[in-house]
């Protein structure tokens, strides 16, 4: 599929211009000549079955893996060949499927710890960090409603807090671009919509662009401004839900060419 | 041209015995996932049991291999009792507790074959019917090491035909991939994990056996050999028969020819070598990445507190006793405690590289010796004066930290454990070897402090001030962003990585300054006792401070202090009998086994919450004093 030429227009470079991406493990074409942009404040989902390419786009996207060709521009620039704290730096901040926090530090210095990277402090031997940037973290804590726990050790939090923590980690230093894999992932149906209602909310207040992975819906036809499709390593189909939910592209990738239980029965 | 192939087949030779206890060494922690450190003794004790045996059974050809073949079985018993009294028990125990009671076990085994075999190095029999030599292209080769050649290979496709065509062979494969899947699927771990690590004990045991004609048996053979399978298997890869194989023909003929070339400088070649492959392909020659959450040392994740008000008076009483002690105490054991100081800096250096990095050195004693042997050298050669040498010592330590680290750190885990003893190996070969510089094993004498310092008194308080003013330092760096950074590097990499942290040179940094600390412990040390010897940068010097560590507990900031003050008084104590590191042995086995916190970790354990050793939880937030100051 071509890059969508949509987008494309002059005045206005797009947070994210992902073209031609591609990544074989061994024999396998895990992610094949993919290209999309992302927007300005554009809240974009990337879809698709399991195994269909989503986390290695991930991967690449925040440099945990190499690309084997293809060009990322944030702004512009050129991304690919960075490592992960490079590309952090630059703006791009990411939320893991599986939340990553640091489970020997409470919740507040787990965000003043982005802090601390971001200002460049990590080599500095003789100051105090118990405290440091304390202010600003329950600022951030208090954005995603975890002022309460601010003191306790991740280590001990429920899973749905720690997506809470990841969140207000992922904001602490307003990337222009924030890659969210799964962010509901492994949580209860209410708390899901809750969560991602928050984090859309949050995204649009401080104008962050985000591309994310999800496997529920109902989540990704509520929020997505616009919807990518993923199959076996390739695009296959990009559009509003509306376009996507009837895209027979989609349906057949999803639910194969056979019958389906309801329908025999109808 | 002779002389050459010659020389390449003497190389093939002594690979033979270097990739039989490489591969045992790999298939144990494949499957059980514990670094055998008292692999090297296994292999040891294969040459001490093949000589008895040999003498035992009589001078026929077919006796002789029967001798050898019943001392790889013996051996095999050997491993078959240590995993069944000690490994079985501390599968599920942080992997250091793991690796220092097998250092346990080394002891133990150096005593036991020092009272079977006695002190003497005993020059092994000659394999009858195979003592002649043959010509090739005219040069004299020995004919058995023609046989060496041979086995090599024979037992590699021995052990592919296990590990291929046979059951056992395929759940030990299905093992090494995923022990709890295995083990959901019914079967019998304990049964499996005690089969591997007879197989790969008997491997060394067979490795030391089939080298006794040409290297006999002596009492210095399992460091030699740890060094080196450690480098086999990091070379080769990890968990890689074929890379052990490969590894250990390229480092045996890296031997036998560097001394054709640089005689002396074979280590340095090692060096080269490894450092190359290592930048290459981190993983080894054939070496697969590693499995990620793969952790040196689980159990370090816990929360760190500030100090507690109990914990200040505490601390602050210990400073006041220490500062007093010269009132009370008499000479000996002022000079007892200024030891004790120094060990606890040299332990709480390596303490905050464990606990804050997650970074399991089992190679510190090279900065500690580093740290001894700049000062020296300095003194010696420079005529640099004592001042001036002691404040040098950290530097000269954290150089070649920076040096070594700077490889070390491309590893991780036990990879990163092995690297860091094989390195200090070569420290110490150094220091051993190059006597024009350093003198060999009669060290460098006359390292005194000015005369000013020179007093037993004036002595102490020097120390008093840079140990304890060190193990402050430490500890303020444990709380400082570097400190905070670099427990997020050990928490989670991936999310470290994605917040903008550097992991490796966070890790590198930390690598260099527990280094130099431990370097100045080194100095301060030289000048304590006038002396340096190259068995401060031994493997054992580096296991001591483990010990301490480990005796202090490793989740307590104040645990090598302790550690340090029970090594001492232990040390002192078991030195005095003639079979000191039995007794050592068995007594860190015996405290591995029922004190897995460490004396520190227990106590604090029992009576940390009634003390309030730590702060608060919730008196850690900022007072409302604090927060006015910071706005």
């Amino acid at each position: 599929m071509s890059a969508p030429s949509t987008i494309e227009r002059a005045t206005d470079l797009p947070s994210l211009a992902v073209r031609n991406l591609n990544k074989a493990f061994g024999g396998v074409q895990a992610v094949r000549d993919v290209s999309f942009d992302l927007a300005e404040g554009e809240l974009l989902a990337l879809i698709g079955p399991n195994g269909a390419g989503k986390s290695t786009c991930f991967n690449m996207l925040n440099g945990q893996i190499p690309a084997d060709s293809g060009s990322v521009r944030l702004a512009g620039e050129e991304l690919l060949g960075y490592a992960p704290a490079e590309i952090w730096r630059r703006g791009v901040g990411r939320t893991f499927q599986i939340t990553a926090t640091f489970p020997s530090m409470t919740v507040a210095e787990n965000v003043a710890m982005v802090l601390m990277s971001q200002q460049r402090e990590l080599f500095s031997f003789f100051r105090s960090a118990t405290h440091r940037h304390r202010d600003r973290a329950m600022e951030l804590l208090d954005l995603v409603g975890m002022t309460g726990q601010a003191d306790r050790p991740c280590g001990v939090l429920s899973y749905g807090d720690l997506k809470r923590v990841e969140l207000a980690v992922a904001l602490g230093n307003t990337p222009r671009v924030l890659l969210m894999d799964e962010p509901t992932a492994g949580m209860a149906p209410r708390e899901r919509l809750e969560l991602m209602g928050l984090a859309a909310r949050l995204v649009g207040d401080l104008g962050i662009s985000v591309l994310f992975t999800e496997h529920d819906m109902d989540i990704v036809f509520g929020h997505a401004d616009r919807i990518i499709v993923l199959s076996r390593g390739a695009l296959i189909a990009e559009g509003n839900a509306e376009q996507i939910r009837n895209d027979p592209l989609v349906l057949k990738t999803y639910l194969g060419e056979g019958q389906i239980y309801g329908q025999a029965e109808d | 041209m002779g002389v050459y192939l010659v020389q390449f087949l003497t190389g093939l030779a002594s690979a033979s015995a270097l990739f039989l206890a490489a591969s045992g060494l790999s298939i144990i922690f494949g499957v059980t996932r514990v670094v055998n450190f008292a692999h090297g003794s296994f292999y040891m004790l294969g040459a001490y049991f093949g000589f008895s045996f040999v003498q035992m059974v009589g001078g026929g050809a077919i006796g002789f291999w029967v001798a050898l073949l019943l001392a790889a079985v013996a051996v095999g018993l050997v491993g078959l009792l240590v995993e069944l009294v000690i490994l079985r028990r501390l599968y599920k125990a942080p992997e250091l507790f793991q690796l220092i009671a097998t250092f346990g076990v080394i002891l133990i085994v150096q005593d036991a074959a020092l009272w079977a075999w006695g002190a003497e190095d005993l020059l092994g029999p000659r394999a009858p019917g195979l003592t002649g030599i043959v010509r090739i292209m005219g040069t004299p080769m020995p004919v058995y090491d023609l046989v060496l050649i041979a086995v090599g290979p024979l037992v590699l496709l021995a052990l592919w035909l296990l590990f291929n065509r046979t059951r056992w062979g395929v759940l030990v494969r299905a093992a090494t991939e995923d022990r709890e899947m295995v083990g959901a699927l019914g079967v019998n771990q304990s049964l499996l994990f005690t089969g591997v690590f007879v197989l790969g004990s008997m491997l060394a045991g067979l490795g030391g056996a089939i080298q006794l004609p040409k290297g006999g048996a002596d009492l210095l053979m399992d460091f030699g050999i740890l060094a080196e399978v450690f480098v086999v298997t990091v070379v080769g890869g990890m968990g890689s028969i074929f890379g052990a194989f490969l590894a250990a023909v390229l480092i045996s003929q890296l031997n036998t020819f560097g001394i054709l070339i640089w005689p002396g400088g074979t280590l340095v070649l090692m060096f080269i070598l490894m450092a190359v492959i290592l930048i290459v392909r981190p993983t080894g020659l054939l070496g697969r990445p590693e499995t990620v959450g793969h952790k040196a040392a689980a159990g370090f994740e816990q929360a760190l507190r500030p100090a507690g008000p109990h914990y200040k008076l505490f601390v602050g009483g210990l400073l006041a006793c220490l500062a007093a002690a010269p009132v009370f105490v008499d000479e000996f054991q002022l000079v007892l405690i200024t030891d004790i100081m120094v060990l606890a800096l040299f332990a709480t250096s390596l303490h905050f590289l464990m606990s804050t990095g997650g970074l399991v050195s089992f190679g510190h004693a090279a900065f500690y010796g580093g740290g001894a042997y700049t000062a020296a050298l300095l003194v010696t050669y420079a005529a640099s004066p004592f001042e001036l040498a002691l404040l040098l010592a950290p530097l000269g330590a954290g150089m070649l930290a920076l040096v070594i680290g700077w490889f070390c750190v491309r590893l991780s885990g036990v990879y990163f454990a092995m690297l860091t003893l094989a390195f200090a190996q070569v420290a110490w070969s150094v220091a051993f070897q190059w006597s024009e510089v350093t003198n060999g094993d009669d060290g460098l004498l006359g390292i005194w402090p000015s005369l000013w310092a020179s007093g037993t008194q004036v002595f102490y308080y020097l120390a008093l001030v840079f140990c304890v003013g060190g193990i402050f330092l430490i500890r303020r760096v444990v709380f400082a962003p570097f400190g905070y950074g670099l427990r997020a590097t050990r928490d989670s990499t991936l999310r470290a990585a994605a917040i903008g942290i550097d992991i490796k040179r966070q890790q590198l940094m930390a690598f260099v300054f527990a280094g130099a600390m431990a370097g100045l412990a080194g100095g301060l040390f030289a000048f304590s006792k006038g002396s340096v010897f190259p068995d401060e940068m031994s493997i054992p010097r580096s296991f001591d401070a483990l010990l301490m560590v480990l005796l202090g507990g490793v989740e307590s900031l104040s645990g090598p202090f302790v550690g340090a003050a029970a090594f001492t008084y232990l040390h002192d104590e078991l030195i005095t009998f003639e079979y000191w590191r039995l007794l050592v042995g068995s007594t860190i086995v015996a405290l591995v086994l029922l004190f897995p916190q460490g004396l520190a970790g227990a106590a604090k354990h029992h009576l940390g919450r009634f003390l309030k050793l730590e702060a608060d939880p919730e008196a850690a937030a900022p007072s409302p004093r604090r927060k006015a100051r910071e706005a």
